[in-house]
């Protein structure tokens, strides 16, 4: 029990010492941040234009979809790999759909299933990982390792492999549309963070969930239904994927299973990392993944506008991610 | 101490026992195949399956070794994608040059593992899966994203296209020598020991004073070399350095050290068990291809991803139901 208040207090209400070192770690990655900034402002040609804006937020997004997921899944401690084939799989099954005979008979049904199956779909894959996770107590890592090859291998079986272009402006609006002026999936992001959000602080679910991350063997002699959280943190991951893999589709008007969410669990777990979500599990800082969101996408943005190549920029991601764990370990001890 | 002797027996028996799973199953696929396949046990298959098949049976053994400490190493893959680069580029000096640098390019790498897992204290599924980025993206930036083709003048293509004594090729001879002695490093010296030491409990091991630190070290050199040796056989093999290859090997190299009965929580392992996993797995999609050759069934490339899922899926499953829960264990 005390450690399930300790857990709530990291996250809720503040405590002296503890909101300090939550104001230090906040302002870590905003310093981040606000350095990326000014480096972009002064050596990157045409940064500060309404257009660098756009493009940032449009592909920001997905990234910051997924790694809300992977906030509330590494909160229980856990980890999902397979976030990248279920976007895969996701964006394959939904130009399958409303580009079949059904789906061009009766167009708006079409997109409803459209939307719907795929989305149901990403939600078994959590189903599934959840399942032998909490189950079969196989690993995390392990379990998702499973559907991060088999996933993108069923999305290119499914569409044999083929690039599939679609025209069809009512489904390429969650990546093409406007609202305010500002990309849609971007608005989508920031609802999908504030519902997330109030899941954790303010539902049962979410106090389970970091009780369970906090001390799983503590929560469960306090009564918590282990499984069920454990199952229901990644359904929700598997979800959001699903519609990051949509949108993906979407902003593209084609799908490419080889493609589709290719490393993308690598840029969801260091969003999250960096946002300060701890791999041992126990907090769940939903709008830190935003913000280590952004700091990926605007790293990734700086290197490619700066004529870095692509390759280069792996290595450089691969460094972020182990400082940003490696910081936070520091922290913790 | 007769408790913890009586202790280790059952497990070994256990360990026996779950091992046996996989040598029936081998015999039984093998069996099935000379049945009901002519040119199944015909000198081109089974050569051709042994070099394909070494890149994975050497990745697997070091593989096992990292999971043998409850660790795991994602980055095999990539690594060896790495070191196909790199010994193709050594090629023209010889297999002599090319060999040794390639395998200690990957020793290289983990080394970076180790330190990140040792010193930096970051877990290893993190530190290996950027080591996995690094190295992809070190493949090809050194390679200029393009496939680097061996010299064919040097002696460097032996390796994976001549055969030893005219019976099997190199490649195969040097997995099963690495085979046997890392069988010995770990039944019979003290650093074997260690390693399954950790496995079961990391605090009592040091508690007890044992090298930890060391093994752990070995462990992810290990795997980096043996990942280093695959890239190696993958260029001499295939006459090219390939920097794309490797997606996915990560996966084989679990399956099969799982399904030769190692726990991956550590603690419990075997060489020649996982060396009969990674056969296994090769030899189910061998079955699959000859399959496909009679027309009975028609799997497109695609399907090699499901199917493997699917096998460590199946492994699991079975793990979960045999042995004993890894909590028991862990």
């Amino acid at each position: 029990m005390s450690d399930n208040t300790m857990t709530s207090d990291k996250h809720g209400a503040p405590m002296n010492q503890q909101s300090v070192v939550r104001l230090l770690r906040n302002n870590g990655g905003i310093v981040a941040l606000l350095i990326i900034l000014a480096f972009n402002a002064l050596f990157t040609p045409n940064f500060l234009q309404v257009q660098t804006l756009f493009v940032n937020i449009s592909q920001v997004a997905t990234i910051a979809i997924v790694a809300i997921g992977m906030t509330v899944v590494i909160a229980t401690a856990g980890i999902d790999l397979s976030v990248g084939a279920v976007m895969a799989l996701a964006g394959a099954l939904a130009p399958l759909i409303f580009q079949s005979e059904f789906g061009t008979a009766y167009p708006v049904l079409g997109l409803i299933i459209a939307f719907a199956v795929p989305l149901l779909v990403a939600a078994l894959c959590g189903l599934f990982n959840g399942v032998l996770i909490s189950y079969l107590n196989v690993q995390p890592i392990i379990t998702t390792l499973i559907l991060f090859i088999s996933g993108r291998g069923i999305a290119q079986v499914l569409t044999n492999g083929n690039l599939q272009t679609f025209s069809n402006p009512s489904f390429s609006y969650i990546g093409t549309g406007k609202i305010l002026g500002l990309p849609f999936q971007g608005w989508l992001a920031l609802l999908l963070a504030c519902i997330v959000y109030w899941i954790v602080t303010r539902t049962i679910f979410g106090r389970y969930l970091l009780a369970v991350g906090g001390n799983e063997r503590a929560a469960k002699l306090s009564g918590a239904p282990v499984r069920t959280v454990k199952i229901g943190a990644y359904v929700i991951c598997a979800f959001l994927s699903g519609i990051a893999g949509l949108i993906v589709v979407a902003i593209n008007s084609a799908s490419d299973a080889a493609r589709n969410g290719n490393l993308m669990e690598l840029d969801a777990i260091a969003a999250a990392v960096v946002g300060g979500a701890l791999l041992q599990g126990g907090r769940a800082p939903i709008f830190g993944a935003i913000l280590g969101a952004v700091i990926i996408q605007l790293v990734k943005y700086t290197l490619l506008a700066n004529g870095v190549e692509d390759e280069v920029a792996l290595i450089a991601k691969a460094m972020i991610i182990v400082l940003a764990v490696y910081v936070q370990q520091a922290r913790k001890e | 101490m007769p408790g913890t002797d009586a202790f280790d027996l059952r497990r070994y028996l256990r360990n026996d026992t779950r091992s046996a799973g996989v040598w029936i199953a081998l015999v039984a696929l093998i069996l099935f195949g000379l049945a009901r396949y002519e040119n199944f046990g015909g000198a081109y298959n089974i050569v051709s399956f042994l070099n394909y098949n070494s890149l994975f049976i050497i990745i697997s053994i070091g593989m096992c070794f990292v999971i043998m400490t409850g660790g795991i190493d994602l980055s095999v893959g990539s690594v060896a994608a790495f070191t196909s680069v790199v010994a193709a580029y050594l090629s023209p000096y010889g297999l002599e040059v090319a060999l040794p640098g390639g395998v200690l390019a990957g020793i290289a790498f983990g080394a970076i593992n180790a330190f990140c897992i040792i010193a930096m204290r970051i877990p290893p599924f993190i530190a290996t899966l950027a080591t996995m980025l690094a190295a992809k993206g070190g493949a090809l930036v050194i390679s200029g994203a393009q496939t680097i083709s061996v010299d064919w003048g040097s002696n460097f293509t032996k390796l994976g296209m001549e055969k030893a004594f005219n019976i099997l090729p190199w490649s195969i001879v040097i997995v099963a020598l690495v085979a046997v002695a890392l069988w010995i490093v770990l039944e019979h010296t003290s650093l074997g020991r260690t390693v399954l030491a950790i496995g079961g409990s990391e605090d009592a091991s040091n508690l007890m004073g044992l090298k930890v630190t060391r093994a752990k070290a070995f462990v992810y050199l290990l795997s980096g070399g043996c990942a280093g040796l695959a890239g190696v056989f993958l260029a001499s093999g295939f006459g090219a350095g390939q920097p794309l290859e490797g997606i996915g090997w990560e996966l084989s190299a679990i399956a099969s050290v799982v399904v030769g009965g190692t726990l991956l929580t550590g603690g419990l392992g075997s060489v020649p068990a996982t060396v009969a996993g990674a056969l296994l797995l090769g030899l189910v999609f061998n079955v699959l291809n000859f399959e496909n050759g009679r027309g009975t069934i028609s799997l497109s490339a695609y399907w090699q991803m499901v199917i493997r899922g699917g096998f460590l899926f199946v492994v699991i499953l079975l793990q979960t139901r045999i042995g004993p829960s890894q909590k028991e264990v862990g």
